[in-house]
């Protein structure tokens, strides 16, 4: 359903902005903000310390990093059903990403998604984590299914 | 795309049955319409995963304010049960559990209660309550009971989190999209098995291998090379390993699950194939010993999913005359429980110095906070699933037998 299909290979340095890039799947607000990309997967209940904000998996690829305020470009959902009530209770703390963004979507980061009020997007011909570049500005809209690459690093 | 309501729908999200369906209703939409699901389809079962250490003091908070919406039906309409409690209330002291931990639990409780929620506690339910029949659809939470329900007993269920299984059971329905349709049931590639586990550990072992190469939820293995039958704890294992390392909720087995007689029944032809072997499944195990981490356990685990009777028949044999040096605790379902006691696998087990703990499970429940009270870190246990978790809640697991295990806790070291 959402796996990425015949993945075209565009990589993050033929990326000249704005580039936007459309998803079959999507749900929430606009966000605007700086992208955190791994081709790796989340789960919150296996990846994450909820409590600093940060991905404490010592093999995950972002492994020290605070998510918190980042909108998250990843591979795939991984993990538990507990990632529905954990995106829930890290909004309400607002210690959240702004929004998720998958090759891959599993029910319940949709479900979590649903509950926390996160943006997500999820499916793509191409593999997003190949294409958005680590530390871009990106905007997020669920309303066109769309993330657009603004900058390929954040303004400091 | 909007999803297509039958008059009853339209009436709960109109708000004639109050505001609790409603609500419900509006969640499972927002849901199916990010999965494109056409319409609802009815179920008749619901399982709830909500440990605590997952809702937070917001997610109870939440749970209560179904409970004090006023007017209209604010109970399931269908039988729906819980996943296991982030606690054994008789032993949280000795885990080092705090009492704000305990209230937030009791609070809990107490909301479900009054959402006509049954309090079951377990993640095998399928070997404890009621297994669902093939083609049954439900609404089941915990991926290790999804995976089981779809896989083994031939049901129709989605990963169902918390707040979407209990919109599933106040509402008696789900979206229509995912793995309750027939044409997402077929098989996405191929393993050949060169290697038929016998132990628990081996069986979660190749779960996780596989599951690594499924990758995602979307995929559907179909196994082929299994010789004989496999029992249901040893695929109470392998599908729980699957579900956790690689987020897959269904899968079939040549001539073993109900939907798959035969590869072909499942599979359509030129399908990815890959070859696993017992030199994957020992690698999967071998990757989890760290340094000097084997000499040095901390504490052994038995849980993820929770034992069976058998599993502790077996264990209680295996701890039979012995006295350990260290903690080792044994997790079980409150149904299974009173048999342990009766048959009196809990006193063999709690003479050695285990502990068996009922109604929850270790990793959902505060398993970092308990690592920081306890002074835990290199834990040794059974369960593939649960190595696969507790990494990121800064243990360093490790996994060996049944018995490997349980001489661990007498010596400090895992063989």
């Amino acid at each position: 359903m959402s796996a990425p299909g015949s993945q075209a290979p565009i990589l993050p340095s033929m990326i000249v902005p704005p580039v936007v890039f459309h998803a079959r799947h999507a749900m929430g607000r606009k966000v605007r903000g700086v992208a955190l990309v791994a081709h790796d997967g989340f789960s919150a209940r296996y990846d994450l310390d909820r409590i600093a904000g940060t991905f404490s998996r010592p093999s995950h690829k972002l492994a020290g990093l605070s998510y918190v305020g980042r909108v998250l470009v990843l591979d795939t959902a991984k993990g538990g059903v507990a990632s529905a009530w954990m995106l829930h209770e890290m909004h309400s703390r607002g210690m959240s990403p702004l929004a998720i963004v998958f090759n891959s979507v599993n029910p319940i980061l949709a479900q979590g998604a649903a509950l926390g009020d996160l943006p997500m997007l999820a499916g793509f011909d191409v593999d997003i984590t190949a294409a958005i570049p680590h530390g871009a500005e990106v905007e997020v809209d669920p309303e066109t299914r769309a993330i657009t690459v603004l900058a390929r690093s954040a303004p400091r | 795309m909007a999803m297509r309501l039958n008059d009853e729908e339209q009436g709960i999200l109109a708000g004639e049955c109050g505001p609790v369906p409603q609500r419900a209703l509006r969640h499972q939409m927002l849901v199916g319409e990010f999965f494109h699901a056409e319409d609802f389809v009815p179920v008749t079962q619901a399982h709830i995963m909500a440990d605590t250490e997952s809702l937070g003091d917001a997610g109870v908070s939440w749970l209560e304010q179904l409970v004090a919406d006023s007017g209209g039906r604010r109970q399931v309409r269908i039988p729906t049960i819980t996943d296991p409690r982030g606690t054994d209330f008789s032993k949280a002291e000795r885990l080092g559990q705090t009492a704000a931990m305990l209230t937030l639990e009791r609070r809990t409780i107490d909301a479900f209660v009054k959402l006509g929620v049954v309090m079951t506690d377990t993640c095998i339910n399928y070997q404890t309550i009621q297994a669902p029949t093939r083609g049954e659809h439900v609404a089941f939470g915990d991926t290790g009971v999804v995976i089981y329900s779809n896989s083994i007993c031939g049901a129709r269920s989605n990963f169902e989190g918390g707040p979407s299984a209990l919109s599933a059971g106040i509402t008696g329905r789900t979206p229509r999209y995912g793995f309750h349709l027939e044409s997402n049931r077929r098989a996405t590639l191929h393993i050949r098995a060169r290697f038929t586990p016998q132990s628990l550990n081996d069986w979660g072992a190749l779960g996780g291998v596989i599951g690594r190469l499924a990758g995602n939820y979307w995929s559907v293995p179909v196994i082929e090379g299994i010789e004989g039958s496999p029992g249901s704890d040893q695929l109470k294992h392998f599908g729980a390993a699957m579900a956790s390392f690689g987020s897959i909720a269904l899968f079939h087995i040549a001539g073993v699950t109900p939907e798959c007689a035969k590869a072909g029944d499942v599979a359509p032809a030129n399908l990815p194939s890959h070859d696993v072997t017992r030199a994957d499944v020992d690698a999967l195990q071998d990757s989890y010993r760290v340094g000097d981490s084997a000499d040095n356990v901390d504490v052994v685990v038995f849980s993820a999913p929770q034992l069976s009777l058998y599993e502790l028949r077996e264990l209680a044999a295996l701890c039979d005359g012995l006295r350990f040096t260290i903690p080792m605790l044994a997790v079980t379902s409150p149904q299974v429980k009173p048999d342990a006691d009766r048959m009196g696998y809990t006193a063999t087990i709690e003479a050695a110095g285990g502990m068996v703990l009922s109604g929850m499970c270790f990793y959902q429940s505060y398993a970092r906070e308990i690592a920081e009270a306890r002074g835990w870190k290199r834990l040794a246990t059974n369960s593939a699933k649960l190595v696969n978790i507790l990494g990121g809640y800064g243990y360093q697991p490790m996994l060996g037998s049944m018995s490997g295990c349980v001489q661990a806790a007498v010596t400090g070291k895992l063989a």
